[in-house]
């Protein structure tokens, strides 16, 4: 014994062995593990643990964010007119674009309203900043900087400069977790630009390609394809770059062609980042037929997600 | 008897020397800076190769001070853990429960060895506790990490004897004392 306090001899046992501690503290984490994944019951208590830590991952932080401070403030005068000089190249590269939009934007709400489309909201977009992925290595994570304090709302759709990143997933006071596209089983509803296939991007969890699930041998996909978001679940707006296809494995001996990707956006690298409003309301769904016998005819499998 | 010549902050105690009862509030606050270090911002290859501090901390104390930091105390760090990181609900809570438990069960043997040869046995507790989280979360539905997912507890272990060190300078006879 290293103690100058000695502990009680065995004989005089003070509440609860170990292992009945053990199996106690063992089967509640296994309840409070079953409710969490199956139910989410515990999102509000979750919420108010995480605004009472706040502060603490706030104090954290100041470390780093000094640390680029006086590394920005040192800059050398030649880096940054580089950098000047390379924004102002990008910019020049895209202004015929920018200077034809305002026409585009013209037309198009006339051509639409001579079909009779509705025109698409434009929405609000929040600008903001990564401030570290998550720790969590079974899932793709990512935090932000504002939350509810900038109307972020859970569900919103987040992209970068070159295409989508994620999905906002939980909101707090002033920080945001965005479920990165990369993520296990996240889907993102696509269009293949070349062909106009719709199809569903599927993540596949840290380091392994996303790919487009149930799509049949014959598809018209190819290899280099670019994927957009087709707007169909009314998360995504229509028409932002997801991907690219980097393989198709067409074996006939499957019933489905095996497709990878390659996310275009900078999903793990972006630092500033940009959360698109909820675009409008989309009608409502048909109602579900009141007879159940059609249902169990017609409607076998409908309307579940996978995962 | 042995007599301290050098500072006694740096240096490993020695397995016959005797340590002064630790201040519970330097437990607490060991257990603040663990937290602290847990969920400090990192990317990249920092984060692949992050150890687990709070879990380290909690091993040790675990090992030296039964009395005052055990199953219970270990699972409760655990879930305030589970919402710093994110995680589900009861994954780290779980993870520290069987940490805490097992280094009940093996306090007294490691106490036995040098700091360096203690490491193995505290990599092989936390490996124990990464492949419960994994089995957790694999039930769960989530899907295999990569490879890199085995280097944190190993870092944790090489961690062992700095963490040790430092942990134990509040608990150092002062000098005069041991030079008695």
């Amino acid at each position: 014994m290293r103690h100058v306090s000695v502990e009680p001899p065995p004989f005089f046992h003070r509440g609860l062995s170990p292992l009945a501690r053990l199996a106690f503290f063992g089967v509640l984490s296994l309840v409070l593990l079953f409710a969490d994944t199956r139910f989410r019951y515990l999102e509000g208590i979750r919420a108010v643990a995480t605004i009472v830590l706040s502060p603490l991952h706030r104090a954290v932080q100041i470390p780093g964010e000094t640390l680029a401070w006086i590394g920005g403030y040192f800059a050398s005068k030649q880096a940054l007119s580089d950098a000047n000089a390379a924004m102002k190249q990008d910019l020049l590269a895209r202004a015929p674009a920018a200077q034809g939009y305002g026409q585009l934007l013209d037309e198009n709400a006339k051509l639409k309203g001579l079909v009779g489309i509705s025109s698409r909201y434009p929405g609000a977009a929040t600008a903001v900043e990564a401030l570290y992925t998550g720790r969590d290595p079974f899932t793709q994570k990512l935090f932000v900087n504002r939350g509810s304090d900038a109307g972020i709302k859970a569900g919103e759709a987040v992209i970068d400069e070159i295409g989508v990143v994620g999905q906002v997933t939980r909101v707090f006071p002033n920080m945001a977790e965005v479920t990165l596209i990369t993520d296990k089983d996240h889907a993102v509803p696509v269009r293949v630009e070349r062909s106009g296939v719709r199809s569903v991007f599927f993540g596949a969890g840290a380091g392994r390609p996303p790919e487009l699930r149930f799509m049949a041998p014959s598809a018209d996909i190819r290899v280099g394809d670019k994927l957009f978001t087709s707007g169909m679940d009314g998360t995504y707006p229509a028409g932002l770059a997801v991907a690219q296809v980097e393989a198709v494995d067409r074996d006939t001996g499957q019933m489905f062609a095996r497709i990878t990707c390659k996310p275009l956006s900078g999903v793990d690298r972006s630092q500033f980042l940009l959360v698109l409003g909820q675009s409008a309301a989309q009608p409502p769904r048909p109602e579900e037929p009141a007879d159940p016998d059609s249902v169990k005819k017609g409607g076998r499998g409908k309307g579940r997600r996978g995962g | 008897m042995r007599v301290l010549s050098k500072p006694a902050a740096f240096t490993p105690a020695a397995p016959e020397e005797i340590l002064r009862p630790v201040n519970p509030w330097v437990i607490a606050l060991t257990f603040l800076l663990g937290f602290l270090a847990n969920i400090a911002p990192a990317s990249g290859v920092v984060l692949a190769l992050k150890p687990d501090f709070l879990a380290l901390v909690i091993l040790y104390w675990c090992i030296q001070e039964p009395r005052y930091v055990g199953v219970g105390v270990a699972w409760m760090l655990g879930l305030v853990m589970d919402v710093g990181d994110a995680t589900l609900f009861g994954q780290h809570a779980l993870a520290y429960a069987v940490l805490a438990y097992s280094a009940e069960y093996f306090r007294r043997r490691v106490l036995r060895f040098p700091l360096w040869q203690q490491a193995p046995q505290v990599a092989v507790l936390l490996m124990i506790c990464a492949v419960l989280v994994l089995l957790v979360r694999v039930v769960g539905g989530a899907p295999l990490p990569r490879w890199t997912y085995a280097v944190p507890p190993i870092v944790g272990a090489l961690l062992w004897p700095l963490v040790s060190v430092l942990l134990q300078w509040s608990q150092r006879p002062a000098r005069s004392s041991a030079q008695l």
